[in-house]
């Protein structure tokens, strides 16, 4: 198994979510259990770092799409920033960057935000 | 040198979880012998990853493995990968796009538009006995 870990923090009103490892169905599964369990005390705007995993299949990804979903309902936020360039194009390809955003550093990422 | 002779590397990966990760270990090992570049190399894991997958997830193969081969042209590097499950047919596959994603239950299903996406060429061979996807990356 894959070593996957995450280091959860706020920024005022943004819930920065820093990952370390393989964004499978694992890493997907534990960055939407700490959105989730943000959202449930009324935090809508989350920023990944995902500059500590370059690698990701799309079983994980498709879980950053149920976010954006459960977010869409709160009018809420999702953006990522320190992406490896195949990171970034795979979530061009599937349609991510239609409907979250991408920073390239963590200061662009809590003005576009705010 | 003929395709016949191009060098191959041969892998058979048991289907446990993240063993995908082996196989890209091995592709860029042959794409910087191939001086392929980092784009490209990229481009070759993220798709042997989901090939991969697909392989360990719709297979449902008894034979508990897959089959990796990576052939070494001079100008191209075709990678094959082999499982043994009960195959199943390409153009039934529908192409996923995120407006029909969001608001469905099943968010995944994104494998085979990724590796599409992201080599050159892409073929399937699928009996009832297994499925080979083949995909190529030109240097």
């Amino acid at each position: 198994m894959s070593d996957f870990s995450l280091n959860v923090r706020e920024e005022g009103d943004v819930v920065i979510i820093e990952t370390a490892g393989y964004l499978n169905n694992v890493g997907g599964e534990k960055v939407s259990e700490a959105c989730y369990e943000k959202m449930e005390t009324g935090k809508k705007l989350f920023l990944i770092n995902l500059e500590n995993s370059k690698v990701v299949n799309s079983i994980g990804v498709s879980i950053l799409i149920e976010i954006i979903e459960k977010l869409q309902d709160v009018d809420g936020k999702l953006g990522y920033y320190n992406l490896a360039p195949i990171v970034e194009k795979t979530f061009n390809i599937m349609g991510l960057t239609k409907y979250s955003t991408v920073y390239y550093s963590e200061a662009e990422g809590l003005e576009g935000m705010a | 040198m003929s395709p016949k002779d191009a060098p191959k590397v041969e892998l058979t990966l048991p289907i446990i979880p993240d063993m995908e990760l082996a196989a890209t270990k091995t592709a860029e090992v042959i794409a910087k012998h191939m001086n392929l570049g980092e784009e490209k190399t990229a481009e070759i894991s993220m798709a042997l990853i989901e090939a991969t997958i697909n392989a360990f997830e719709h297979s449902e193969s008894d034979a508990g493995n897959v089959e990796i081969h990576f052939v070494i042209q001079a100008d191209t590097l075709v990678i094959k990968v082999t499982d043994k499950g009960k195959g199943f047919d390409p153009s039934k596959v529908k192409i996923p796009n995120i407006e029909e994603k969001l608001g469905s239950d099943r968010k995944r299903g994104w494998g085979l538009k990724l590796i599409q996406e992201l080599m050159d060429t892409v073929e399937f061979e699928s009996t009832p006995e297994g499925t080979t996807v083949t995909m190529t990356k030109k240097k």
